[in-house]
């Protein structure tokens, strides 16, 4: 079965005065029906805009698709003219992003935001729209949602608020919905509250989930597989078991002892820090993008960008070490 | 090593809000309300808990950047509260800061060598020569390049800048250091580094911290003892390896039950809480938790329960447990 969402050496460029940064720079991944892709990295490394790359929301002039197709359903949203993109944004594709209350018109009551999409994309009255925005509410565990319907953004704490965002993105049942750091804002217990919501909605709209994040224990909870970037590149992908298991390429290693593990009564052991800096899009090295940070770089790394390699049970990694 | 640094008892701090412009009803945030903590030196109390519970208020009480309304606070036995302007600038030698944003926290138009020999200035220690030399050697303390010393915080990224916040809290030899949110604004890859560092110097310093977190596990890997807070109170405080093996109050272990673990084959026995944290305005009577505790009882809602020892040593707030 052909993958939802299939993308193929997608470059999204930035073309500032200082020169062209590489925000994306040459991706592939695919997300199958129904299940829950995690997308790792730390800031500066593309994944947003990879996000908004799918949505075709990369802000012109200065950035600019270069290069590469992003196939979805069988057709490429690359060549989709823009008529033809906003009937599937909100619609087929949907983003919840980060900050619920900048992504929320304050001036309007949440239900005529709920109301517009369904309205617009599936046709219904405005009424029925209204009717079914209350639903929506109700299933995603707002209480009491035939009033709180009527209230402001900001009459809402940031849960609550994050819940409308989810509901305003399934509203019209989405085959896709990207969701940009989700809890990033959000308290922990209100974070587990939320993502238990998306892995249970997503069996009942039969969405699959493009989960942008940096928390890797928020990606343990919620994905299947895991890609994980640097610097405008997949670095690693895997499924979510293999990656944890056994991280592969030197970066998702280290990511993974930069984090405080379970110390119990044992002595604290020393954090593996990654040295150096996250880098500067604008003055990346030739080669793998990684190779000043990296423990165990040698030669090649200076010379050669390293192809993706496939290792045991599907298990792929960028990295020379393993070629 | 079994002295008090700090000591803090009964502190409240209330917040004024007025209802209405014409109303002469008032409103009162309890941001803090009725907080006893102990800090011993040399060793760190990790201090978590959700956004608006209070955890950064109390942080600006030691730090009298906030006037309490109740309670004393001692730093070395003194009641800082009752001291005066000299004494509290002697004080403030003694006590420093680390923020969370390391953007905001910095003056955009001073360099680096200014920022961290402001201290030196403001308390009328070495001049010229000597402050330039002290400053280079708080920049290799913290990693920096001491060639850095004349640019300015736009120049650095911010694991940089939080290492500039860190030698200025260091310049003057605290003895406590209040870390607020310290690394949760950078990076992973970074978070590690600053971690690292922080912990190198209290070896090296002697230091001793409060280490105001909401990542628990962060707070595990650095602390020495945690207070949980909940609503302006402290609901639990333990040794760490204590409450990291088996939290009592229903508030702490939902809360690590929360936090995502690692490994995505683990069995999440996770306890649901019901709801959102109730607003600091008007907090439920009783125990503050009552409205989210999946282990209430009727007493919860009319008496507010008292921090009472536990056969594991830890203080618990709690009628159930």
């Amino acid at each position: 079965m052909a993958p939802l969402l299939e993308i193929k050496g997608l470059k999204t460029y930035f073309f500032t005065r200082k020169g062209i940064v590489k925000a994306v720079d040459g991706l592939d991944l695919h997300i199958d029906e129904g299940k829950t892709l995690g997308l790792v990295g730390e800031s500066g490394c593309g994944k947003s805009m990879t996000a908004l790359s799918i949505m075709r929301l990369v802000p012109e002039p200065m950035g600019r698709i270069v290069e590469g197709s992003i196939l979805f359903e069988g057709t490429d949203l690359v060549k989709l003219s823009e008529p033809e993109m906003r009937r599937i944004r909100g619609n087929r594709i949907s983003m919840v992003f980060q900050e619920p209350m900048t992504s929320l018109n304050p001036v309007l009551k949440i239900g005529l935001q709920l109301a517009e999409a369904i309205e617009l994309h599936q046709g219904l009255s405005s009424k029925e729209a209204w009717q079914q925005s209350v639903e929506m509410l109700r299933m995603v565990g707002i209480p009491s949602p035939e009033t709180r319907i009527n209230e402001y953004p900001h009459q809402m704490s940031g849960g609550m608020r994050q819940r409308v965002m989810i509901a305003m993105a399934l509203s019209c049942r989405p085959k896709l919905m990207i969701a940009d750091e989700p809890t990033t804002a959000l308290d922990v217990t209100i974070q587990a509250q939320i993502l238990d919501l998306i892995n249970k909605l997503k069996e009942r709209v039969g969405s699959s989930i493009l989960l942008i994040t940096h928390n890797l224990g928020v990606v343990a909870e919620v994905a299947q597989s895991v890609g994980v970037m640097y610097a405008g590149h997949m670095v690693e992908y895997a499924d979510v078991v293999a990656l944890f298991k056994d991280p592969k390429h030197p970066y998702t290693v280290g990511l993974f002892q930069s984090i405080p593990q379970k110390r119990g009564r044992g002595k604290r052991e020393k954090l593996q820090a990654i040295p150096g800096l996250v880098p500067d899009l604008l003055g990346l090295p030739v080669g793998c993008k990684f190779q000043d940070r990296c423990t165990r770089v040698f030669s090649r790394c200076k010379e050669e960008d390293p192809p993706w390699l496939t290792l045991d049970g599907g298990h792929k990694v960028r990295c020379w070490l393993y070629g | 090593m079994d002295e008090t640094l700090v000591a803090v008892k009964d502190v409240k701090k209330y917040y004024r809000l007025q209802k209405g412009f014409f109303s002469r009803k008032s409103l009162w945030v309890k941001a803090v309300d009725g907080v006893s903590l102990e800090i011993r030196k040399g060793e760190t109390l990790g201090l978590v808990g959700e956004s608006g519970c209070g955890k950064s208020t109390l942080g600006r009480l030691i730090l009298r950047l906030e006037e309490p309304d109740e309670g004393t606070i001692l730093f070395e036995g003194r009641n800082i509260l009752e001291a005066d302007a000299e004494g509290m600038k002697a004080l403030r030698r003694q006590v420093q800061v680390i923020f969370q944003d390391p953007y905001s926290s910095l003056n955009p138009r001073k360099k680096v060598s200014s920022i961290i020999g402001e201290p030196f200035a403001i308390h009328g220690l070495a001049g010229g020569k000597e402050r330039e030399e002290k400053v280079i050697e708080l920049m290799e303390v913290v990693g920096l390049r001491p060639e850095q010393r004349n640019l300015y915080p736009h120049q650095f990224s911010g694991g940089q800048r939080q290492r500039i916040g860190i030698a200025r809290a260091l310049a003057l030899r605290p003895k406590l250091i209040i870390a607020d949110e310290p690394v949760s604004s950078l990076d992973v890859s970074i978070q590690a580094q600053i971690v690292n560092l922080l912990i190198d110097l209290q070896s090296q310093f002697g230091l001793t911290y409060l280490f105001i977190s909401h990542d628990l596990n962060l707070i595990e890997y650095v602390s020495d003892w945690v207070a949980v807070m909940y609503l302006g109170k402290i609901v639990e405080w333990a040794k760490q390896e204590v409450i990291y093996e088996k939290p009592i109050h229903p508030y702490s272990e939902a809360l690590f039950s929360a936090s995502p673990s690692l490994d995505p084959l683990a069995k999440k026995e996770r306890i649901p809480l019901e709801g959102d944290v109730p607003s600091p305005i008007n907090p439920p009577p009783g125990c503050h938790f009552h409205t989210r505790c999946p282990i209430r009882i009727d007493r919860c809602s009319k008496e507010e329960p008292l921090l009472t020892p536990r056969p594991n040593g830890s203080l618990v707030a709690c009628h159930v447990r």
